[in-house]
């Protein structure tokens, strides 16, 4: 009995540390992906530490126009990224807490975290700031019941109203649920490219203001506010990505081996987006909502087929 | 019992001593709406809490049964009943001070309207309860006439005294079928089989037709945008915040006494419900009317509410108690839920109002500099709105989904799908406009002088809005405090015989461990932030080199919901008034926008103006002659005669 509370609280201690370690990674092994592919070097893999590292010692600087909601944007959505992390199984283990209903809370932790960022966008008064606060809050719109219609069908699939039982349900080794499975997945994926700001939705790495989405809300934010801006964009990259890694690792004989899967799945997906990234151009801003309708198909036809 | 008769009267009569007294007048009903909120909290209290059956609390003369009885579902909506009230009347001190003509007048009828408010909770029989109502419905209507020399106010009471009174005629209908069924008038369960009828089913839609009026149901929508947003704004949210509710509070009256509703009463109320709250929120996004676009609002948390109950009476109809319980108590708490912050919402309206003298967005702006207080209360009501973490709109939202998900097992799960997909697209959409709302108010640089130099209101209305953030606040970190009583309520509702096991399916008390960790780790980060190098401040936002920017060129309410609002153009049909550029250097330009109600202004406003106009063909018949009067009831009568000689 010790021993198994041991073991269990060595799992969530190693949660903890992956999720709150391991995220400035993954932007690393994206942007690595995408130099090797352009044939340059690129930077470090563990760049972000460094630039976290340094924004931490930088002074920040405030506008005149902002108040305390600026600084609480960023705050927030870090606050709300780590608690959506406690709630999200990295591989097959249970997440740390989890509970029924776990699925609603997950989702509307990144509402917070949307919610946050947008005020904090507008409180600079910036009109670059309130178009992407703006073209946030509109594709949002379709992402938000794309990740709800895919909760709806993983749970008809597994009976779990629980992130952890729904993503490591071994249900999907029955094959009436490989297609919506896939169908779901592939939903996701263009929630969790849109989500994180990513091509071709976003790009997170052009500072043209009037293309962009995510970027163009935070660039009045400098110093720690900047640098929680960063983490919590990465720790977002991690959490919506073990979503979508879940339910495709296979499961091995030994919890330890487990994780080790989820640490290659992460980086499997670090590479798809990288890739993803590299091969095609970014979407006209008018065209956006398409590919987000198309996401919400996904999800939508893989409730269907689990119900025919 | 005592208290409750207490309750009613001092809230009734806290307008009267202002009536006599020069000044003080606010005071003394502040103070009496407050001991009579008290007094009222007690015994609801005592219905949730002691168990056993609930209080009959007057005998008739007449019959051997009460004609008010305060259950648990009646205790649990007693609560935001006296709740608001109170806040509102202390709001009045400074909103509607005795400056104001209307003022003696608005704190008798404020406090007359809650008195009947606080009857219709605790009626169980169907005079009392219609008694209560067109009380209600009357003094509200005299309510929102507070500034009646205005052609708006004039118009938009008007279609509500019409459209109140339509909904009383419906339901007086409605009671009499059921009546014909019951055989009395009391509140009893209707025989096993009624609902199935032709009869049954006229029954259910004509309460629905008169409660979905009062609630504000799509499309029955129509009076309530312009009504809420001419009246006074603590009177708006006494409407917004309890008004509608009563509405629901009917429905569940209702469904409770039906012990077999056929499948499609859920799936239709299920349907409207989903209809009014994508559509609410819809025309919410399009309005530039702080006091209308709540109003829209309130539009579509009647049809979050509605989805709870549909969830919960399809789970009465295929009998699946958890899908009832989880339905009927996530609608229970947002009802309560809805009302907190909703009338704080309506308060702080009326805070901005009252410091700009303006309700346009597009007039405000960084009134969070000069208003902090109104601010942070706001944006708790607008956090707990969005039903976001860790507030309370998220409870009850939480609970209505988890009825939806559980929902997927049963048979009805093509209902509870749709559900779900309206409750996220709902939840994400209103994030969208309450972030236009608190950035465009509160946030930015003013738009206009009077914006500028806006001040806090006085203590009197920022102490209601404290109460009403903070109340939201506790239901939302701890919503196992309010969980017994939920449960009992939901029981009731349900028509269960006790309470329902929320906490077996439910898990409140670790959503109540979340909000922990989450408050945690916000306020290490925020410390951490400020403990870093020392912050510049004083210089002006980085806008790209382009030096001028000044508060006209940030984004508006109307460009920051353009994308939403031009996406769903086929559903809101916006009208854009815009003077084209046709030369170099031109002198004149403007561009409005506006998104008309579709039911108000473009069908049933053209098509009654037309159907009256028809009418006035008819005139000659009433020729103000008498004798012609006289000549009408003869043949009515002789016409009477036959039929029944025949």
């Amino acid at each position: 009995m010790s021993d198994s509370t041991l073991v269990q609280s060595l799992h969530i201690l190693l949660h903890i540390l992956t999720a709150v370690l391991l995220p400035p990674l993954i932007p690393g092994l994206i942007n690595k992906v995408k130099a090797l592919m352009a044939g340059r070097t690129g930077p470090p893999l563990l760049q972000l530490y460094y630039d976290l590292a340094k924004l931490a010692r930088k002074q920040a600087v405030f506008s005149r126009t902002t108040t305390w909601v600026f600084l609480a944007g960023p705050v927030a959505v870090v606050a709300a990224g780590l608690v959506a992390s406690l709630l999200v199984p990295f591989g097959h283990a249970p997440a740390p807490i989890h509970f029924q209903g776990d699925m609603i809370l997950f989702a509307y932790l990144f509402g917070v975290a949307r919610f946050a960022t947008v005020l904090s966008a507008l409180d600079t008064g910036s009109s670059f700031e309130g178009m992407g606060a703006a073209r946030e809050v509109t594709f949002s719109v379709l992402t938000e019941p794309a990740l709800f219609l895919g909760f709806a069908a993983l749970v008809k699939v597994s009976g779990s109203l629980s992130l952890s039982g729904m993503l490591a349900s071994p249900g999907f080794a029955i094959s009436r649920a490989t297609g919506p499975l896939i169908l779901v997945l592939a939903g996701w994926g263009m929630v969790f490219l849109t989500e994180n700001s990513r091509i071709p939705v976003d790009d997170p790495n052009t500072h043209l203001e009037l293309t962009m989405i995510h970027e163009v809300m935070v660039l009045d934010h400098s110093g720690r506010p900047l640098a929680l801006v960063l983490y919590g964009a990465s720790l977002k990259l991690l959490v919506l990505g073990a979503l979508i890694v879940g339910p495709l690792l296979p499961r091995t004989s030994h919890p330890w081996l487990d994780w080790a899967g989820f640490y290659a799945g992460m980086a499997v997906l670090a590479l798809a987006v990288g890739l993803v990234e590299s091969a095609t151009a970014r979407f006209r801003m008018n065209r956006v909502p398409q590919f987000l309708v198309a996401g919400l198909l996904a999800t939508a036809f893989a409730f269907f087929l689990l119900q025919a | 019992m005592i208290l409750f008769g207490l309750c009613a009267f001092l809230v009734a009569s806290s307008g009267v001593p202002g009536l006599f007294l020069r000044t003080r007048g606010g005071l003394a009903a502040a103070w009496l709406m407050g001991l009579g909120a008290l007094a009222g909290l007690a015994a609801a209290a005592r219905a949730l809490f002691a168990g056993g059956p609930s209080l009959a609390l007057l005998h008739t003369p007449l019959g051997t049964q009460g004609y008010l009885r305060l259950d648990a579902v009646g205790a649990f909506f007693l609560v935001p009943v006296l709740v608001l009230p109170a806040c509102g009347s202390i709001f009045a001190l400074g909103y509607w001070d005795d400056r104001h003509e209307s003022a003696r007048r608005l704190r008798l009828l404020f406090g007359i309207t809650t008195g009947f408010l606080v009857l219709l909770v605790a009626a169980a029989h169907a005079l009392t309860f219609l008694l209560a109502w067109e009380g209600m419905a009357v003094t509200a209507y005299l309510l929102v006439m507070a500034e009646d020399r205005e052609p708006v106010t004039q118009k938009a009471g008007w279609i509500y005294l019409a459209c109140t009174h339509s909904g009383t005629l419906c339901l007086s209908a409605a009671f009499a079928l059921a009546a014909s069924a019951t055989g009395g008038f009391l509140f009893t369960p209707l025989p096993m089989g009624f609902a199935a009828t032709s009869r049954g089913t006229a029954t259910f839609l004509l309460f629905l037709a008169g409660f979905g009026l009062k609630a504000g149901i799509f499309p029955l929508h129509f009076w309530l945008p312009g009504a809420h947003a001419a009246a006074p704004s603590h009177v708006s949210s006494l409407m917004s915040g309890i008004l509608i509710k009563m509405g629901i509070l009917g429905l569940i009256r209702v469904l409770c006494l039906v012990p077999d509703p056929p499948r499609w009463w859920g799936a239709l109320v299920l349907v409207l419900g989903a209809v009014s709250g994508l559509l609410g929120v819809a025309f919410a996004l399009a309005q530039h009317d702080l006091k209308r676009l709540l109003a829209y609002h309130s539009i579509e948390n009647i049809g979050i509410i509605l989805l709870g109950l549909g969830l919960g009476t399809l789970g009465k109809s295929t009998g699946h108690p958890a899908l009832q319980a989880l339905g009927y108590a996530g609608a229970l708490l947002h009802v309560l839920n809805h009302s907190l912050f909703k009338g704080l919402l309506f308060l702080g309206a009326g805070a901005v109002v009252h410091a700009t003298g303006s309700r346009d967005l597009e007039r405000m702006g960084g009134l969070a500099r000069t208003m902090p207080v109104t601010a942070a209360a706001f944006l708790a009501g607008s956090w707990a709105i969005c039903g976001l973490p860790p507030l309370n709109g998220f409870v009850s939202e939480w609970l209505i989904y988890l009825a939806a998900f559980r929902g997927l097992a049963f048979p009805s799960s093509s209902w509870s799908v749709l559900a779900i997909a309206a409750l996220a697209t709902i939840g994400a959409l209103a994030a969208a406009c309450f972030a236009k709302v608190f950035g465009v108010v509160f946030l930015g640089q003013p738009r206009s002088p009077e914006a500028a130099s806006a001040a806090e209101p006085p203590r009197a209305m920022r102490l209601p809005m404290t109460i009403l953030a903070w109340a939201c606040c506790a239901i939302g970190v701890a919503p196992v405090l309010v969980a017994p009583a939920l449960a009992r309520a939901a029981g009731a509702a349900a028509g269960l015989a006790g309470p329902v096991d929320l906490g077996g399916m439910a898990h409140l008390t670790t959503l109540s461990f979340i909000a922990l960790p989450m408050l945690t780790a916000a306020a290490l980060i925020w410390v951490w932030c400020r403990k870093g190098p020392a912050a510049r401040t004083g210089l002006p936002t980085w806008d790209c080199g382009f030096t001028a920017a000044g508060p006209r060129v940030q984004y508006t309410a109307s460009s920051f919901a353009d994308g939403l609002v031009s996406a769903q153009r086929f559903v809101l049909w916006p009208k854009v008034h815009w003077r084209r550029i046709v030369a170099l250097f031109p002198s004149q330009r403007g561009y409005r926008s506006e998104v008309p109600d579709p039911v108000l202004d473009r069908c049933a406003g053209p098509g009654l103006a037309r159907t009256a106009r028809g009418l006035t063909g008819l005139h000659f018949l009433q020729g103000g002659q008498l004798p012609l009067y006289l000549l009408y009831i003869l043949i009515t009568l002789v016409a009477l005669l036959v039929w029944m000689v025949a």
